[in-house]
């Protein structure tokens, strides 16, 4: 019995520690579309992420500035995206795709420039786990949240800033306004291009948070193309948890939940490559029961508004 | 005196002049209508009025102060709104974050929704529209929708209120209370812009009209008793018009070509088609009356084998169609010719050449195609003669069709579907955003047609199009037909109210009474 209750324990507490990067990045997909543009660099802006959270604590030899760093990165990566989708008009998916390729190329040659390395950076300064008082003291709830990342706790202020945003400030309601119908947000005297710049941005930050909780939070390197398709799992996230926040988080536990499945399979008798193939699995599964759900993408979403006959 | 003048306005777009040195004056306190045909340039004109556009050249005049207006905040800050032609309304909010969008309340930094909620109830009030402000604006009717637009323009204290063919969605009822509505806000002294290319509303409503053509103003005038519809339109179209159809009963037997019976669609559990018996005849117009989303779409779809039924039976010419067996392919080659409602959507391919448009449907029936090959040299000859007889106005039969106006759009559409000489017409509103000399024209086309022994059925929102046209009248209410009558027996008032669910009896009634 305490065996069966430690199994558990231990898989509830490897999905939260998987969803983290996923969570984060989805969370900033969310907000990028609910102002209408989609991000489909979510892939490379973490990997982006990963890179420069190790660069920056390889030259700081400190966790948080490299965190820093990784931020600033992808706040760098989200303004490239903005420009693209926005100033140039560039079809968003292309934009993303660009950007994806941009982060693989450019890791690679940065990882040889500067680590002198062609798979892996060295080990780095990284993010401790550090103990929760109170939770500690609770038996079972103590297995899973007794020792958590400081990123965990990271995450939990960004899903709640994110909801706060988009649902109680004015700037978050003029955002959901723009996602629906930008000519309308427009004619209204709003500022259109202003706020979707500032909600590209976040996307990039959180996106780079995500990727770098990856490297500084877990493994303590960067590892090349480690993101490996984690940025598309959180779009296909930002989908089934219906746009909102909290349905991001959700979303990003589930395949936390299918992600540590996999790795306690892998030990099975299941042959290791189907194991392997559950996490896409359960995204091709989700997304086909997303598609029923009552919730719909922002109607706005991946279209191009021209301000004052502009063409 | 002046509340807007606008003063030697020219707007350029890339190759089209839509205002060419248009001179408006708008008087303090009236209700002003922009009169003009589709693409005359109204809406390019309050679009720089509003700060949308900006001219090319020109000046405007507020208030009796000049002024440069570089965007919508700066035209709101001039106690200016719009009311654009296509609703600027976010449908998954509520009325009142709609409403206060851009100067919403603030408690805290935060957006205070409840603030919001008050302000916009009070407002409601205070001018007789009635609305719920938690409501959520996909929830309402089109009427319900415009009222929050206006509301909209009464939160930023707009003095002149400027609307972009409010009336084109709604119905008879809808439209006399906005117009009371009108009224009212100018005895409370505001000033309205009226964009609209409907005669009788200009006549009713208006205090001037200033008539624009080709982006240039015509003539603007005080609205007078002994002004007319003619008049208005000859100014309208540069021509004299007939607003009337020549129509003489066709003689002899009219049989039925095709018919419904029990016709039953059903959606999400509900009946959108509900029993739905019909007939149509040759020689006759059958006209289908109706608010939009009562079952039209339905029942075009049905006739046209869009949409399967879910019971009940389609029968052509005396035999009953096998239900499992009617798709749109089957019902072209039955003789079943087709006008859809939304021709952007399934009329035709707007990057698609005249030449390919016209045969599109038919295309693989020869000679258009031989084993599956495309013959262009016949597909285009046969284009180049549908496009002529049916008046196209064009460079070539290779432009493409998005490049052509709304009229000649569907002229494109009506030439191909009467050139197959079809047996029955499904044609559903042939004249929406067509200009009147189209309108003559498609109404003309419509009536050769029933004269020549054809079966149509016209669904139309415009009464006026289905009163001058249809011999006989059936009125659709939430998926039923709830009456039906020829159509010389109806009038505007009786359809509107049939139409919004009064039953006959009721309607009966109050006309005895009035
Ligand atoms: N943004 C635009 N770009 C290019 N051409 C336009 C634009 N807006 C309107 N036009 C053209 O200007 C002309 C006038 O259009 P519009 O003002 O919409 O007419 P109306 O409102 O009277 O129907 C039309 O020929 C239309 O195609
Ligand atoms: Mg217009």
């Amino acid at each position: 019995m305490g065996d069966v209750l430690s199994v558990v324990t231990s898989l509830i507490a490897g999905s939260i520690r998987v969803s983290i990067p996923i969570a984060f990045a989805a969370l900033g997909g969310t907000l990028s579309e609910r102002s209408g543009i989609i991000n489909m660099g979510l892939e490379g802006t973490m990997l982006m992420g990963a890179f420069f959270g190790v660069v920056g604590a390889y030259y700081t030899q400190s966790a948080w500035l490299g965190l820093l760093v990784a931020m600033m990165a992808g706040a760098l990566c989200g303004l490239l995206h903005a420009v693209l989708t926005i100033r140039f008009k560039c079809e968003h998916v292309l934009a993303g795709v660009g950007i994806n390729v941009l982060a693989s190329g450019l890791t690679v040659v940065l990882l040889q420039m500067i680590f002198n390395a062609k798979g892996k950076s060295c080990e780095v300064a990284s993010f401790d786990m550090i103990t929760l008082p109170v939770i500690n003291q609770i038996p079972v709830l103590k297995d899973i949240l007794g020792q958590v990342s400081p990123m965990l706790i990271l995450l939990a202020i960004a899903m709640v800033g994110v909801w706060f945003l988009l649902y109680r400030t004015v700037f978050g309601l003029r955002a959901r306004v723009i996602g629906e119908n930008p000519e309308a947000a427009g004619s209204m005297g709003i500022n259109v291009y202003r706020t979707q710049y500032i909600c590209v941005i976040l996307c990039g930050i959180l996106a780079a948070m995500g990727g770098a909780y990856m490297s500084i939070g877990d493994i303590h390197m960067f590892s090349r193309d480690m993101v490996a398709g984690r940025g598309f799992i959180a779009m296909a996230v930002v989908i089934f948890g219906g746009w909102h926040p909290v349905g991001a988080w959700l979303g990003s536990l589930l395949f936390g939940l299918a992600q540590s499945l996999q790795y306690r399979l892998q030990s099975g008798s299941i042959p290791p490559q189907l194991v392997q193939m559950l996490p896409y699995i359960v995204t091709l599964v989700v997304l086909v029961f997303a598609r029923g759900s009552k919730h719909r993408a922002p109607a706005a979403e991946g279209r191009h508004y021209y301000a004052k006959g502009e063409q | 005196m002046y509340a807007v003048e606008m003063h030697g306005i020219t707007k350029q777009f890339k190759n089209v002049l839509a205002n060419s040195n248009v001179e408006l004056m708008v008087k303090r306190g009236e209700i002003h209508s922009l009169l003009g045909e589709n693409g005359a340039g109204k809406s390019t004109l309050m679009n720089i009025l509003y700060g949308m556009y900006a001219p090319t050249s020109g000046q405007v005049v507020v208030q009796g102060k000049p002024v440069v207006i570089e965007n919508p905040l700066k035209a709101i800050e001039l106690g200016i709104a719009m009311v654009h032609q296509h609703f600027m309304l976010i449908e998954p909010l509520t009325v009142a974050e709609n409403v206060v969008l851009g100067y919403e309340p603030k408690k805290h930094g935060c957006f205070d929704m409840k603030k919001a909620v008050e302000e916009v109830n009070t407002l409601a009030d205070q001018y007789g529209l009635h609305v719920d402000a938690r409501q959520k604006v996909e929830e309402l009717s089109v009427g319900t929708k415009q009222r929050v637009e206006i509301l909209k323009a009464l939160y930023r204290k707009a003095d002149i209120l400027i609307l972009d063919e409010p009336t084109a969605v709604l119905t008879p009822q809808e439209v006399s209370d906005l117009f009371r509505v009108l009224r009212k806000l100018r005895e409370s002294g505001k000033t309205i812009i009226i964009i609209t290319h409907k005669l009788k509303e200009t006549l009713e409503l208006a205090d001037t009209v200033t008539v624009l053509r080709k982006g240039q103003v015509i003539a603007s005038l005080p609205v007078t008793e002994q002004m007319d519809q003619a008049q208005l339109a000859e100014l309208m179209v540069g021509r004299i018009v007939s607003l009337e159809t020549e129509k003489q009963p066709v003689p002899g037997e009219h049989e039925v070509v095709m018919a419904l019976r029990g016709a039953v669609v059903t959606r999400d559990k509900r009946n959108v088609l509900d029993d739905i018996s019909l007939e149509i005849r040759a020689g006759e117009i059958l006209g289908i009356a109706g608010v939009e989303g009562n079952g039209q779409t339905e029942l075009i779809d049905v006739l046209t084998g869009l949409q399967r039924l879910s019971g009940g039976a389609v029968v052509l010419q005396g035999k009953q169609l096998p239900a499992g067996r009617i798709t749109p392919r089957s019902m072209l080659a039955a003789g079943v010719g087709h006008i859809p409602e939304d021709r952007g959507k399934r009329g035709f391919v707007g990057g698609f050449t005249i030449a390919e448009n016209i045969v599109l449907g038919y295309h693989r029936n020869q000679p258009f195609a031989r084993h599956g090959l495309i013959n262009r040299k016949a597909r285009d000859e046969f284009a180049d003669r549908v496009a002529r007889q049916y008046d196209v106005r064009m460079d070539s039969i290779q432009d493409t069709v998005g490049s052509l106006s709304g009229g000649n759009q569907q002229k494109v559409i009506i030439g191909r579907v009467f050139a197959q000489d079809p047996k029955v017409i499904i044609a559903a509103q042939p004249t929406r955003g067509v200009d009147i000399g189209a309108i003559e024209y498609i109404h003309g086309e419509l009536v050769k047609m029933r004269d020549a022994g054809k079966a149509v059925l016209l669904i139309s929102a415009d009464l006026d199009e289905l009163m001058r046209l249809s011999d006989k009248i059936a009125v659709l209410y939430d998926g039923r037909i709830v009456d039906r009558r020829d159509a010389s027996e109806y009038d505007e008032r009786t359809l509107g109210a049939l139409m919004t669910g009064h039953t006959p009896d009721s309607v009966e009634k109050e006309v005895k009474q009035a």
